[in-house]
């Protein structure tokens, strides 16, 4: 009975959400107050029913239903119980099913945040957000249904695919569709801001905080992807390029120029029309996200779906909802006019770099992401783009974004000289540099001829970004929230980018065939290969090697890679064995028998490759600092009586 | 400066940087993509002589060959039609079988691919998307002999 409840459930919260959409969108227009505070209960309503659904599936999940589809090719009885529930959003239909209740978490925080703006205002926001809601719905209900039965059932499940038995992999989807889906947000306000005609300062002040905490999500989101990539794919990269990947990278980056953008819209009343496209365009790019990974054209890691029709209706509704928006932003564009001036060095003009260099790199990235699609489909070859076109094309446009920001930090809004603050931007850059250097050819012997360059770069934006914030202790000055969490988010970039640094100037890696007590050096490290012993695990087995390290002769310590075979699939998995020494990760991947008594193992040192991942994090942090200050909430207390609000604060630390 | 004259810099150093970026992208790009190409492709001479590729197709079952307690290991791509032999020393990807997709990245070494890297990045029931259309093309083909 449950899967039936469930689909009964997803069509009640598909026409609910019709009628959210409808009631906020013509409420308003029509000017029937009836319709719009009608919204609010269509709101809940469909977020009850969206719940129902999720529960009926994963409680389906949970009790080894599989008499269900979805179940049958994504679950098993062997497989471990948190893995039971992690499967729900394991293939295409759970995860469009998950994508829907986020939106509709989204939907309820946005619900209680905008309910002290404007009626009208806060009833068309809710009316494009049901909108994206119905087309998800039409679509899953449509097309990737996860409660159709099986006839006759299945005796046991296929499983759930082995790599994705993992705890990283099973929060990476929910917290990357949160980062994805928030981006509706920051659309459905763009939208209602161009529905309202009135595009003053007031409207991205408002999406702030949502758009902040929405990136804050994806950069959480990307950073777990790329650590479980590292550790679960058996190669040790970080990232690949992947279509896949560029999928979530292309929103992230544009959604930074947005976060940057809404900043001068907000505080100066500049750009509204760029800041207005650009929603429009993050949202965009999550929404091709959503058809790059789910049709399945492109040859990926991930693509487990294939399957044309489905591409073909995400393709439509890419077209209704942006083109509608594109179509909305013509009418209305014309009526943006900026009164204010800025001056060349003055801060308005770095961020306006900063947005131009940051869709250039997204530009560069979609490139060579749709090329191969384009050269497929106009029948001029199956072509691929790797590695070698996306590292030094988009290293062009970072690497002067990371130096503009550490000037542009110092730059008044406004203003158009830089003032006192040139001999804080020459002492930070000399250290920097110094830094940079040291760490180059000091810690590390050798490295690359941008290896420096982009060393001193990352300290530097470190050092800038502590100037700020020191100097209004020393003057006991106030310290918003906004400034902490620009600071930090600013930090965790810095930390990035030497790490980055590091790992592709200095990784060390082989691949050696070993026998039993034989021995492979790589740097540092002396490894010796103990053999190998069988093992056995709750739905899998393999054997495990053991492989001793030591480090200038010293014996740090034993690690124990490992091969499994998962019974369901068959499917073969490395578990590398992975350990930090001395800030470098040490990596030990146990790979094929080679016959006579061999093993080939794969052995890699990456030099701060996890302050890659702390890098990200901490940008994140940073984002949900800023998502909290108080001129958020202060400026919707201005419009109605004080209330608890459960919105954006919980929303930005969770 | 006026003001007009400070945005007309502006504008003119925007779109001179855009150019540049794109030009260097696009140079990047033509030096660096390389062409998918099947067994019978290779064969035909459709490859230039030192050109990097991607040969991709299924693994010959039976054809995997290594001398024992080696890194280098031999085997046969084929569409059915034509076969390649390949070569490559390293560790093979978790998913790499004998009558699986695979596609390999490396060039023509006389009659032999020497590959330097061998991506089988597809799951148990899904396809590369190039090889199960080169092999869709190459059956096309033999039902209707003397076909393109």
């Amino acid at each position: 009975m449950l899967p039936e409840l469930g689909h009964f459930a997803l069509i009640l919260a598909m026409l609910l959400a019709a009628l959210q959409a409808f009631f906020g969108i013509a409420g308003p227009a029509l000017g029937r107050d009836r319709w719009t505070a009608a919204v609010t209960p269509a709101v809940a309503g469909q977020f009850v029913m969206v719940s129902t659904a999720v529960a009926c599936l994963i409680a389906s999940f949970v009790a080894n239903d599989f008499s269900v589809t979805y179940i049958a090719e994504n679950s098993n009885s062997a497989l471990p119980i948190f893995y039971r529930v992690t499967a729900m959003w394991g293939a295409h239909e759970g995860s469009l099913l998950l994508w829907i209740f986020l939106l509709g978490c989204w939907t309820v925080a946005v619900t209680i945040g905008v309910s002290r703006l404007p009626t009208r205002f806060a009833a068309r926001v809710l009316g494009v957000l049901g909108l994206v809601s119905f087309g998800f719905l039409l679509f899953t209900l449509a097309t990737s249904n996860p409660f159709l039965r099986l006839d006759p059932p299945a005796p046991d499940g296929r499983d759930l695919n082995p790599i994705l038995q993992d705890p990283a992999l099973a929060i990476h989807p929910p917290i990357l569709y949160t980062g994805y889906v928030g981006f509706a947000v920051a659309f459905a306000f763009a939208c209602a801001a161009m529905l309202e005609g009135r595009m003053d300062q007031m409207w991205a002040r408002w999406t702030r905080p949502w758009t902040t905490s929405a990136w804050a999500f994806l950069s959480i989101g990307i950073a777990l992807g790329s650590w479980w990539a590292y550790y679960e794919l058996g190669w040790g990269g970080y990232w690949f390029w992947d279509p896949v990947e560029n999928a979530s990278f292309m929103p992230w980056l544009v959604g930074t120029a947005l976060i940057h953008s809404l900043a001068v819209t907000d505080k100066r009343g500049l750009f509204k029309s760029w800041t207005l496209l650009l929603a429009v365009l993050a949202f965009s790019l999550s929404l091709l996200g959503t058809f790059l990974v789910r049709s399945g054209v492109l040859v990926s890691v991930h693509s487990f779906a294939a399957d044309p029709t489905r591409g073909i209706f995400i393709l439509a509704f890419l077209i209704v909802m942006i083109g509608g928006a594109l179509t909305l932003y013509a009418w209305r564009a014309p009526l943006l006019k900026s009164q204010a001036g800025f001056e060349l060095v003055s801060r308005e003009s770095f961020l306006l770099f900063n947005n131009i260099l940051l869709v250039i790199g997204a530009a560069t990235v979609f490139g060579g992401t749709m090329a191969p699609l384009i050269s497929d489909a106009l029948g001029l070859g199956t072509l691929s783009v790797g590695t070698p076109y996306f590292n030094p094309t988009f290293m062009l446009s970072m690497l002067p974004l990371l130096a503009l920001l550490s000037l542009g930090i110092h730059a008044n809004w406004k203003r158009g000289h830089l003032g006192a603050a040139q001999r804080t931007i020459l002492t930070t850059l000399v250290i920097a540099a110094i830094a940079g250097v040291i760490l180059v050819f000091g810690v590390y012997s050798h490295g690359k001829v941008l290896s420096p360059v982009a060393a001193t770069l990352g300290a530097w934006i470190i050092l800038s970004s502590l100037v700020d914030p020191i100097d209004r202790i020393r003057r006991k000055l106030s310290l918003p929230r906004s400034v902490i969490g620009m600071s930090v988010a600013h930090i965790g970039l810095g930390i990035f980018v030497l790490s980055v640094t590091t790992v592709e100037s200095f990784t060390l890696e082989r691949d050696v065939a070993l026998g039993q007590g034989e021995r492979a050096v790589v740097g540092n490290y002396e490894f010796r290969f103990a053999g190998v012993k069988p093992i056995e695990g709750p739905n899998y087995n393999g054997v495990e090697g053991t492989v001793v390290v030591t480090r200038h002769g010293v014996p740090t310590s034993v690690v124990y890679p490992q091969k499994r075979q998962y019974w369901v699939q068959r499917q073969v998995t490395t578990e590398a064995a992975i350990e930090m020494h001395h800030g470098s990760n040490v990596f030990v991947a146990l790979g094929d028998e080679l016959g006579a008594g061999k093993w080939s193992v794969r052995f890699q040192i990456r030099p701060l490759v996890n302050f890659l991942w702390l890098g990200a994090f901490i940008m994140a942090v940073g984002g949900a600092i800023a998502a909290t200050d108080r001129r958020y909430r202060t400026a919707r207390q201005a419009a109605a009586a004080p209330v608890a609000t459960p919105g954006v604060a919980e929303e930005g630390a969770g | 400066m006026t003001p007009r004259r400070k945005r007309l810099v502006l504008v003119l150093g925007i779109i001179a940087g855009v150019s540049v970026a794109g030009a260097l992208a696009l140079s990047a790009f033509r030096q660096n993509v390389t062409f998918f190409f099947d067994p019978t492709q290779v064969t035909s001479g459709a490859v230039a002589t030192g050109e990097r590729f991607r040969l991709g197709g299924m693994v010959t079952k039976g054809s995997v060959q290594r001398a024992p307690g080696s890194l280098e290991v031999h085997f046969v791509v084929t569409d059915f039609k034509h076969d390649v032999p390949v070569s490559y020393t390293g560790v093979l990807p978790d998913l790499f079988r004998e009558g699986q997709g695979v596609v390999a990245h490396g060039k023509m070494s006389g009659t032999t691919f020497v590959a330097d890297e061998v991506l089988a990045k597809h799951d148990e029931k899904y396809m590369p998307p190039e090889v199960a259309k080169s092999l869709k093309k190459r059956q096309a083909e033999s039902a209707t002999p003397g076909g393109a």
